[in-house]
């Protein structure tokens, strides 16, 4: 029924000319779904790209955070492509590689052909940590450590099937190595509370909340999981400097995107504003006060880093 | 003594302004029904965007004290507790409301609160550094034989028979594993899309402790509407000073089980209550006149829920680390304004964080003096008429268990479980021991699993799981617990017999 309704209001756009809704858009407050809880750092970002929304040169009408947490994101993910309504009132955050992993492995609705994405704001790259205290001062001392107790040394990550465990994955397949991921309930912050308190050896964590935690004295930061080392921690060498062949698969990147079939002129509009409402300078200082780089792709960049993603991801996940 | 030097930025006229306004508008958004202090504070941080980082903190941390205080006024006026802290407050809360007593209640609640508050943040002032390292000592082991010590309390909770009380928390527990395992991501009891995020703790408080009720009200019918309304006892707040004073052991067993319970990353807030309220009940002089209206049973809930504040908050500021969902959204308040929580908070912004605490105690404050003022008013909600009162709380269901995450999904399952609480009512089961299974089934298996995987890849189950000071110290009063409830069963029962051979 609700397909039928808006297959009839594209035609009813159709006959009155297209020009006019694209013109017209957006005439209401515009809603964006975040599919983590209230106060994470997805919705904690969402809220401060989405703040200038509603100035002149941006939409011109407000956006509106919705929380819809549960499950790793399936829950709002699998609403957003199943039941939004595909008129570009309705917006989600993406987090990948999170959503393509989870389409990957099964027992979901969505893939990433049932969303059309519009701009990234976001790069989060994942890290490997280990308390402060620990004798491990390099990657190779992890690696080492786990040759020679293959399966024995435990890190923490944020969960199965999420950036932090295609980290893992990646560092054990690219060292050759067998370690033992333990995956936490509650994120990035239990697997972080597990690495201080040292009820795991190391773990895998987000850039952002690393940062943190070494500016309190409370980890080691070892190596960074991304093509480049980062702005925030320029002495931290990447994977690939030290010597492990690891691409920027396991980067979180986040962004806006509408579910499939919104109408083509709502989504050039969006593409075009949306990425320059992110260079927005009051959104650059409360992105950097709050330790979350940046990265703004706009829409063509995004459907490529998608596709690659998920190649990429089909790979990896495939023996599992 | 630091904390002292930052007393006169609480006292600015914004400062002040923004805590009043936090603290009035906390207690409003705490009683009504889903709005949760997470969701409290969450709703509040797009404001503190325009604010300084500190008249933003003392915004949300005025608003952070008193809901979970707020929460304790639907607990007792209409049996829907506001969050899982409020729990335990029903229990004799709403029986004294209904015998007229509601003004005396919340008076109580309202003084328990401000007593544990105040205790839980002067914690949070002067042994912060202590407090982080014990925080930190709760490895997955501990944390599952914790939940488990908390499954211990079901049997005894607030029911007639052992046996009833343990097969409710049973029905809890299952009800927990329905949806996406957090950690493997298998899926569970998914017969509909609704229930793909598991059940929603509030969505299912509002549903098992609202809806029974509305039926029972519905299923009296008409005719003696005019026979139910009770009159409201007047009830002077130096009455409910003094009732306070002659309680210390309920007011200590709650204020210290809070704080202690709270300090707990992952577990803390949601069982404080619960916790504190069956230990009271353990050792008090006058077991049985718990869940009968007993102010104890109230004072030891509202002080526990109110103690564990400052306490969760340690992990949060010394380590970075939000041990609760609230701290959590808290963390974002504060990353907001490019602070770090840890000692970068104390060391360098030292008049954001000792302004932040000290308007949590001032909050406590205010928030008691607000609470007393309107306790006798809002007590007057009992001589609402049955028919109409049952129409309002259904409302207030639908809508509150609508806002968690505004999703229909949350209201079937809401309506789903109350429609079944009704009929299990009937048949001597209670909700609480239901909701503790609820809130523990997923504490215990998430570190169970967690703990096991640890355990595999180093030493193996057994020596992970029952080694250690800690392990060893929470597994004897696991069993002391369960010890103790079988006895005073057996004792009750042989008590009965006698009583039937008199008889």
């Amino acid at each position: 029924m609700r397909h039928l309704i808006a297959s009839a209001a594209v035609a009813l756009t159709a006959l009155t000319g297209s020009s006019t809704l694209a013109e017209g858009y957006p005439e209401r407050p515009v809603m964006m779904m975040v599919s983590y809880g209230a106060g994470g750092a997805t919705d904690f970002q969402a809220r401060i790209v989405t703040m200038t929304a509603g100035n002149e040169d941006a939409l011109g009408m407000p956006i509106a955070i919705l929380n819809k947490p549960g499950a790793g994101g399936r829950v709002g993910w699998n609403w957003f492509a199943t039941q939004a309504d595909a008129d570009g009132y309705t917006l989600a955050a993406y987090n990948i590689p999170h959503f393509i992993a989870q389409s990957v492995k099964g027992g979901v609705q969505y893939s990433a052909d049932s969303f059309e994405p519009i701009a990234n704001w976001g790069a989060d790259p994942a890290v490997f940590v280990v308390a402060a205290d620990s004798p491990m001062n390099s990657m190779d001392d992890v690696v080492n450590y786990a040759k020679e107790n293959a399966g024995k040394l435990t890190f923490s990550g944020a969960g199965l099937f999420v950036g932090h465990h295609i980290a893992a994955l990646q560092l054990e397949q690219a060292a050759g190595v067998k370690m033992a991921y333990i995956p936490t309930k509650g994120g990035g912050a239990a697997a972080m509370k597990a690495v201080i308190a040292g009820d795991v050896m190391g773990g895998v964590n987000n850039l952002s909340d690393a940062f943190r935690a070494e500016q309190a004295g409370n980890v080691k930061i070892l190596g960074v999981f991304d093509l480049e080392r980062n702005e925030f921690l320029p002495d931290v060498p990447t994977l690939k400097e030290q010597g492990y062949d690891i691409d920027n698969a396991s980067v979180n990147f986040r962004g806006i995107m509408v579910p499939k079939g919104t109408p083509p002129e709502v989504i050039d509009k969006l593409a075009t504003v949306v990425p320059e409402m992110f260079k927005n300078p009051r959104i650059a200082s409360k992105m950097q006060a709050g330790g979350s780089p940046m990265h703004i792709m706009t829409r063509d960049e995004v459907k490529e880093m998608w596709a690659a993603r998920e190649e990429t991801l089909k790979e990896l996940l495939a023996g599992l | 003594m630091e904390f002292l030097y930052y007393f006169a930025d609480v006292f600015t006229p914004l400062s002040f302004g923004l805590l009043l306004l936090g603290t009035i508008g906390g207690l409003i958004l705490g009683a009504t029904p889903g709005l949760s202090p997470t969701m409290a504070v969450a709703l509040l941080i797009p404001f503190t965007f325009h604010l300084q980082a500190t008249q933003g903190l003392i915004l949300l941390g005025a608003a952070y004290t008193s809901t979970v205080a707020g929460g304790a006024v639907s607990a007792i006026l209409l049996k829907i507790p506001g969050a899982p802290a409020n729990i335990a407050t029903t229990l004799d809360g709403h029986t004294m409301a209904q015998q007229g007593k509601g003004a005396k209640a919340l008076q109580l609640s309202f003084l328990a609160s401000a007593v544990g508050g105040i205790f839980g943040v002067l914690l949070l002032i002067f042994l912060t550094p202590l407090l982080s390292q014990w925080a930190l000592a709760f490895g997955p082991s501990h944390l599952f034989w914790l939940a488990i010590l908390g499954v211990t309390v079901i049997g005894s909770l607030d029911s007639a028979s052992v046996v009833k009380g343990l097969l409710s928390g049973c029905i809890g527990l299952w009800l927990a594993t329905i949806g996406f395992d957090d950690i493997m991501g298998a899926q569970r009891f998914i017969f509909h899309p609704s229930l793909g995020g598991g059940i929603n703790i509030i969505a299912a408080l509002i549903g098992l402790f609202a809806i029974p009720q509305v039926l029972t009200m519905f299923a009296k019918g008409r005719q003696d509407n005019d026979a139910e309304v009770l009159v409201v006892e007047k009830h002077s707040v130096r009455d409910a000073m003094r009732e306070i004073m002659r309680r210390p052991k309920a007011l200590g067993i709650g204020t210290i089980t809070g704080s202690i319970i709270g300090l707990i990353p992952g577990v803390g807030g949601q069982i404080a209550g619960l916790v504190a309220y069956d230990q009271t009940k353990k050792f008090s002089s006058e077991p049985e006149k718990f869940g009968k209206g007993h102010s104890e049973g109230v004072i030891a809930a509202e002080s526990a829920n109110n103690a564990m504040v400052g306490p969760s908050l340690v992990p949060l500021l010394t380590l970075s680390i939000p041990g609760s969902p609230t701290a959590a959204v808290l963390l974002g308040g504060l990353l907001i304004h490019g602070i770090f929580p840890g000692s970068d908070l104390f060391d360098n912004h030292p008049d954001v964080a000792w302004t932040f605490i000290n308007s949590m105690l001032i909050g406590q404050v205010l928030m008691c003096i607000f609470g007393l003022y309107v306790a006798g008013l809002a007590a007057r909600v009992a001589q609402v008429p049955q028919s109409v009162m049952a129409a309002i709380v259904l409302g207030l269901a639908v809508f509150g268990s609508y806002s968690v995450q505004s999703s229909m999904g949350d209201v079937y399952v809401m309506a789903a479980l109350g429609v079944m609480m009704y009929f299990l009512e009937r048949f001597g089961f209670s909700a609480a021991p239901l909701v503790l299974g609820l809130i523990l089934g997923p504490i215990a298996e998430a570190n169970f699993i967690q703990g096991s995987m640890i355990a595999n890849a180093t030493n193996g189950m057994g020596s992970y799981f029952l080694s250690g000071a800690l392990n060893i110290g929470l597994i004897v009063v696991v069993i002391a617990s369960i010890g103790y409830s079988a006895w005073m069963e057996l004792r009750s029962r042989r008590y009965t017999s006698k009583e039937e051979i008199i008889g």
